[in-house]
């Protein structure tokens, strides 16, 4: 798929110019009309509740006069006491595990990689592929199952005497892990591919250690695929909240689980701008991370293929 | 990377040595990552047929069909994916011949508008949709617009989740169908279709659809893998389809909830699978297609 991106995507761009420049001027007014109803439904169903967002996380209305005015209130608060702590509490938890996986999604990858059989790599792609696309609630209960309380695991191993506790930080990048691995598993074998097995024979021909192809060829080349791996993990386990929410209820601080809290009216009267103003800082992480990765996904297919 | 420092001495070392040492450091990490995956679904297997004390028995899984809300819960769940599917569908495939029409500055606004989804996790997305519909009951209750609020929040099929699901699915629908309309030359088949008289809604069934169907078939997937799956927007919302009702169920049915996760795994893993097969025959176009996009519907 991806040799045909480059050499195909210039067709339907480059040949109108040449070729059918009558064409598209007579045509925009009516082209326009076939992505008027998504454009309609995106404003509609997506720009009003952002918008909506937006407005109730900087405003605030008295309850008695009704009037509206602008404040960085609830957006102070929600970076205070209780709520930075499930901030922060995300944002560790989704870097952990984050860095976990992609260690071990490159291990992976790189096993699946270099082996010579076609059928363990098809197997393992394929594997991967469905696993990533594996979270929720489902994934929570499968792992309840195994090394919850009455877990078979852990009955098996008798953990819970070793102190084990799923229901817990640990637990949970335990369980994070299962999905983010083959995500990054998928994100990481094309740029490994593309690691021409010329470039190592060079580089032992000019004398370098296995050690030093990876320090000075291998790891600045895949450097963009990597780092933009990570990212994406990242944004995938900070946006997670089922799992969490059939696991842990509150026990351990997340953002995800601060915003259902305040929405299902589970604290104080009044927070529910603060759940606002939480959901407004998640984009805003969430938008830094699709910052960064989109132009590391651009610059690695650049230098991989 | 532990293997790399293990691996550096052998540099030195022969040809021979080189050629047996990865296999070690390969099969333990197969080993290792095929235990970690595998673990999960056979403890939860043995968890809902091995009740301690009794022995061996199927009843948490003889047990669902006649399970409290399981068929409403279930047909909720799929007739929502039905909906969303073919709203999606319906506003991205128009939007994507257009976008191959018409002027190159609508590519870039369609694809942004598609792409933007990602950025806004589902928690952030349903916190807006909860804002905006509170504002029924607070500021048009006295206006015809109200029986709108009500008729999208209707609990027997709640609208509002179709429409949320749709703005979740976009960029997994958009990417399938644009790397599919990526091998179709569609100016060109448009115009021979136009010039051989055929209206623009048969230029759409009659030529576009038929060479889009392996895209069409995964975007439809994953659409469905994701409703099938959704609980975060229902549950904040207070409707109850098929994830919702696994949770509620866990209270009382531990057992049930297990069989009931572990099932609805096969049935999400076995239309994954057979999407990745699906159409021109290549894992290769739908595994990336379904790479990079699970994270808006990761919940």
């Amino acid at each position: 798929m991806t040799p045909s991106h480059p050499t195909a995507a210039p067709g339907p761009g480059a040949a109108p110019v040449k070729a059918g420049g009558r064409t598209r001027r007579r045509r925009p007014a009516r082209a326009w009309l076939g992505a008027l109803p998504l454009l309609v439904f995106a404003g509609l169903c997506f720009g009003l509740p952002a918008g909506a967002l937006l407005y109730g996380a900087i405003t605030r209305t008295d309850p008695v006069a009704g009037t509206t005015e602008f404040t960085g209130e609830h957006l102070q608060r929600s970076l205070q006491g209780p709520y930075l702590t499930s901030l922060t509490g995300s944002v560790e938890l989704s870097a952990l595990t984050a860095a976990i996986a992609t260690v071990f999604g490159v291990l992976i990858a790189q096993a699946v990689v270099t082996s010579r059989r076609g059928a363990l790599r098809g197997a393992v792609l394929t594997a991967s592929g469905v696993l990533a696309n594996f979270g929720g609630i489902p994934l929570a209960f499968a792992f309840v199952a195994t090394l919850g309380i009455s877990g078979v695991v852990t009955q098996l191993g008798h953990l819970d005497a070793l102190g084990w506790n799923l229901y817990s930080f640990t637990g949970l990048t335990v369980i994070y892990l299962y999905f983010l691995i083959p995500l990054m598993v998928i994100v990481v074998v094309p740029a490994l591919d593309g690691l021409r097995p010329q470039w190592r024979e060079a580089a032992r021909n000019t004398g370098a250690t296995t050690w030093q192809f990876w320090r000075h060829v291998g790891l600045p080349v895949l450097a963009p695929s990597l780092l933009g791996g990570f990212v994406l993990l990242f944004g995938s386990a900070f946006a997670a909240h089922a799992t969490a929410a059939a696991l842990v209820g509150g026990s351990v601080p997340l953002v995800t689980l601060k915003i259902a809290d305040a929405l299902s009216g589970n604290v104080l009267v009044g927070q529910e701008n603060v759940a606002l103003a939480l959901s407004l800082d998640m984009i805003v992480i969430a938008g830094l991370v699709m910052a960064v990765y989109l132009p590391l996904q651009r610059r690695s297919s650049r230098w991989l293929h | 990377m532990a293997a790399l420092t293990t691996a550096a001495p052998e540099a030195l070392a022969p040809v021979k040595a080189r050629r047996t040492r990865p296999r070690y450091w390969r099969g333990a990490v197969l080993a290792i990552a095929g235990l970690y995956f595998v673990t999960p679904l056979l403890s939860s297997f043995v968890f809902t047929v091995h009740v301690p004390n009794q022995g061996l028995t199927f009843e948490a899984y003889s047990g669902i069909l006649s399970a409290d809300g399981f068929t409403e819960s279930l047909f909720l769940s799929l007739s929502l994916a039905a909906a969303t599917i073919a709203l999606a569908l319906l506003l991205v495939v128009p939007a994507l011949v257009a976008v191959r029409l018409g002027p190159p500055r609508l590519r870039a606004v369609v694809e942004v508008v598609c792409m933007l989804p990602l950025v806004v996790p589902p928690i952030a997305l349903v916190t807006g949709i909860a804002t905006v519909l509170r504002w029924g009951p607070d500021h048009f209750s006295r206006t015809p617009l109200y029986q709108t609020f009500l008729a999208v929040q209707n609990e027997s099929f709640p609208v509002v989740l179709v429409l949320a699901y749709t703005v979740l699915a976009l960029p997994f629908v958009h990417r399938s169908l644009d790397a599919g309309l990526r091998a179709v030359d569609v100016p060109t088949l448009v115009e021979a279709a136009r010039n051989c008289g055929a209206s623009r809604l048969q230029v759409i069934v009659g030529v576009i659809l038929p060479n889009l169907r392996s895209s069409l078939a995964g975007a439809s997937f994953l659409t469905l893998a994701l409703v099938l799956g959704e609980y975060t927007v229902a549950s904040l919302l207070g409707f109850r389809p098929f994830a919702v009702w696994i949770v509620t169920v866990s209270g009382a049915e531990a057992r049930m909830s297990v069989a009931v996760s572990l099932l609805s795994l096969l049935i999400t893993w076995a239309l994954l699978l057979v999407l990745s097969r699906a159409g021109t025959g290549s894992a290769t176009t739908a595994v990336p297609a379904a790479a990079p996009t699970p994270v808006p519907g990761k919940e």
